[in-house]
């Protein structure tokens, strides 16, 4: 019941937002909250650290752009092609790494998505150096113009709200639980029968594709696709945003995005804004050292604490 | 000539094959020093990359304010860059003992930002030139092609290195230690072998050979404050494909890897600078555990 009251006013405040703030920046903030809850599906419940999630969020990016620029498609059509994109990137470099752990794991996606940061380089519908620019926003259903800036804000809401809706669904599905018992003791949950490896792929994929469809849908919003979304330092971001937002938590990632995308959104515009790898690096530092459980895991120690 | 019958002048093949060796030789020593760091601290040195354009950046100002040649920064800057290790891994490192060893790959990414982002905004992104040391300077024909006295030097250092790494380890009493520590530290501990202080050498040693590659690069690459970033990405491409549990087995794989890549260059230019990557796609396929690996 006080759970639902709290939804319906983050809901409310969701949908003022635009008429206070900037909706880009909100939209920004949401695509990043979505990246970041993906990836903590793989980090936070999977027990995996994915180093390459920028190759799923970049690759959509490109795909989506491609679909939209080129073929001409419908937005939400565009959106779709470049989520599918990035969960069959999933599947491919999913299948690689889930046969390693640990370290392996990292350094294995790190290095399958450096080899997909190149291959866009290269390739030719990426444009290279200049990526693509001045993708249409185009119609959403047909009918609501998404170059209006606050119609593009429902519009990525709702995309969003669905990733979010999707992400909570199967954190508390048998299968995220079943994924929780192979992330504390993947021997046992082995002995007892379960196919650890197809959970695992199963969960990579699923956090791959979310990932793409907010590297898609942030295509939409900048009309831009480019090679710092596919960057290794995006998988960096996206990490340092979940660890400091607080792992293996539902509002942990979301929390972390609006940090991080906060603070370079302030830092950019000031003398700083030349600063800002070193200021995430020490963030990152400070998290790992002392602040484990990130911004809403302390928290949640400190409000079972306190009452 | 074969190489004729396949097509491609002589001096190409040959030039490939020794840029791979070169390449070879920093993949080798740095693969070497990320398996000695993951040995005995269980972290994937994420800031090795960072560490390695230190050396370089430790050769640059050893010359041009101390007035300290190549020869000395040789020495000096792996002493200099691993003090700084030594230091980072007593402050920082050491508090992530008996946590998640992903820990250790993200404070030391967290590290590599840092150093990296400081060296940008002072240096700029673009290369400084170091020239090679007057004594190194021209080279000689060897018929078949041509080669620079500072290309050969490099490859020549970096093997002399590698096997004296070996040597270290595997026919030393310290080596016999650092192999126990490898293997059971508290066991070692109990012996009276004071394991911290071999944890904080060994991650020093890792340190010092990644710098050994930065002060041999620096006249080759220039000296860039990311001239590591995308390399250590590669390396551990390798240190996959060749599993981190032997000396030789990293020494190995990162030579051959080099070759590979400069092979690639000649006859597949395009795929060049993802063969390595696409070899590791392969182990992973056939031989998970790595070439050299233990099953893990």
């Amino acid at each position: 019941m006080k759970k639902t009251f709290g939804y319906l006013i983050l809901l409310a405040l969701a949908l003022a937002a635009p008429f206070v703030v900037y909706p880009v920046l909100l939209m920004k903030l949401l695509c990043f909250a979505l990246f970041a809850s993906a990836f903590n599906l793989i980090l936070g419940y999977g027990g995996l650290l994915s180093f390459g999630h920028a190759a799923f969020f970049g690759g959509a990016a490109y795909f989506t752009g491609h679909a939209l620029k080129a073929w001409g498609l419908p937005t939400e059509l565009g959106i779709l092609a470049g989520t599918a994109g990035a969960g069959l990137l999933g599947l491919a470099i999913g299948l690689l790494a889930i046969r390693r752990q640990g370290i392996y794991f990292a350094m294995i996606t790190l290095a399958m998505a450096q080899m997909a940061y190149f291959f866009f380089i290269s390739a030719p519908f990426t444009g290279g150096e200049n990526g693509l620019q001045g993708v249409p926003r185009g119609m959403a259903l047909g009918m609501f113009d998404l170059s209006n800036d606050r119609t593009m804000y429902f519009f990525v809401l709702a995309i969003c709200l669905g990733g979010f809706l999707l992400i909570a669904r199967a954190v508390h599905s048998p299968f995220g639980q079943v994924l929780g018992a192979i992330r504390d003791n993947e021997d046992r949950a082995r002995s007892l029968g379960y196919d650890i490896e197809r959970y695992k792929l199963l969960a990579f994929v699923l956090s791959a594709t979310l990932a793409g469809l907010a590297g898609a849908t942030k295509t939409v919003v900048f009309q831009l696709a480019s090679l710092s979304d596919a960057h290794w330092h995006m998988s960096g971001e996206v990490v340092l945003m979940t660890l400091l937002g607080g792992l293996g938590t539902i509002a942990g990632p979301a929390v972390g995005a609006s940090i991080i995308i906060a603070l370079q959104n302030y830092l950019a515009s000031g003398p700083f804004a030349a600063w800002v790898p070193v200021v995430l690096g020490v963030i990152f530092v400070t998290c790992v050292l002392s602040f484990r459980r990130g911004v809403v895991g302390e928290l949640r120690a400190f409000i079972r604490r306190s009452f | 000539m074969l190489t004729d019958l396949l097509g491609f002048p002589p001096q190409v093949l040959f030039g490939q094959l020794l840029l791979g060796l070169i390449n070879g030789a920093f993949y080798a020593v740095l693969s070497l020093g990320l398996a000695v760091i993951f040995g005995l601290l269980n972290i994937v040195n994420f800031a090795h990359g960072a560490l390695y354009m230190l050396g370089a950046f430790a050769t640059l100002g050893l010359t041009q304010y101390l007035g300290i040649g190549y020869w000395g920064a040789l020495i000096l800057a792996p002493v200099i860059v691993g003090a700084i290790g030594i230091l980072a891994e007593r402050v920082l490192l050491r508090r992530l003992a008996g946590i998640d060893h992903l820990y250790g790959l993200l404070l030391t990414f967290g590290m590599a930002l840092v150093i990296e982002g400081v060296f940008v905004k002072i240096f700029g992104a673009s290369g400084i030139p170091y020239a090679a040391p007057s004594q190194l300077q021209g080279g000689v024909n060897l018929g078949f092609m041509f080669l620079p006295w500072y290309r050969g030097w490099v490859v020549v250092a970096s093997l002399a290195v590698c096997l004296a790494t070996w040597y270290l380890f595997e026919r030393t009493k310290i080596g016999a230690y650092l192999r126990a520590g490898t293997e059971n530290p508290r066991l070692l501990q109990a012996f009276g072998v004071n394991v911290p202080l071999l944890t904080t050498l060994a991650y020093g040693y890792g340190v010092g050979l990644a710098a050994f590659a930065g002060v041999l690069a620096a006249p080759i690459t220039q000296v860039n404050p990311m001239m590591g970033s995308n390399l250590i990405i590669v390396v551990f491409a390798v240190v996959v494909i060749g599993g981190m549990g032997s000396i030789m087995g990293a020494i190995i794989t990162g030579m051959s890897m080099g070759v590979i890549e400069g092979l690639t260059k000649v006859f597949w230019p395009e795929a060049s600078s993802t063969v390595i990557f696409l070899v590791m796609a392969i182990v992973l396929v056939l031989r998970p555990a790595g070439l050299f690996g233990k099953t893990a």
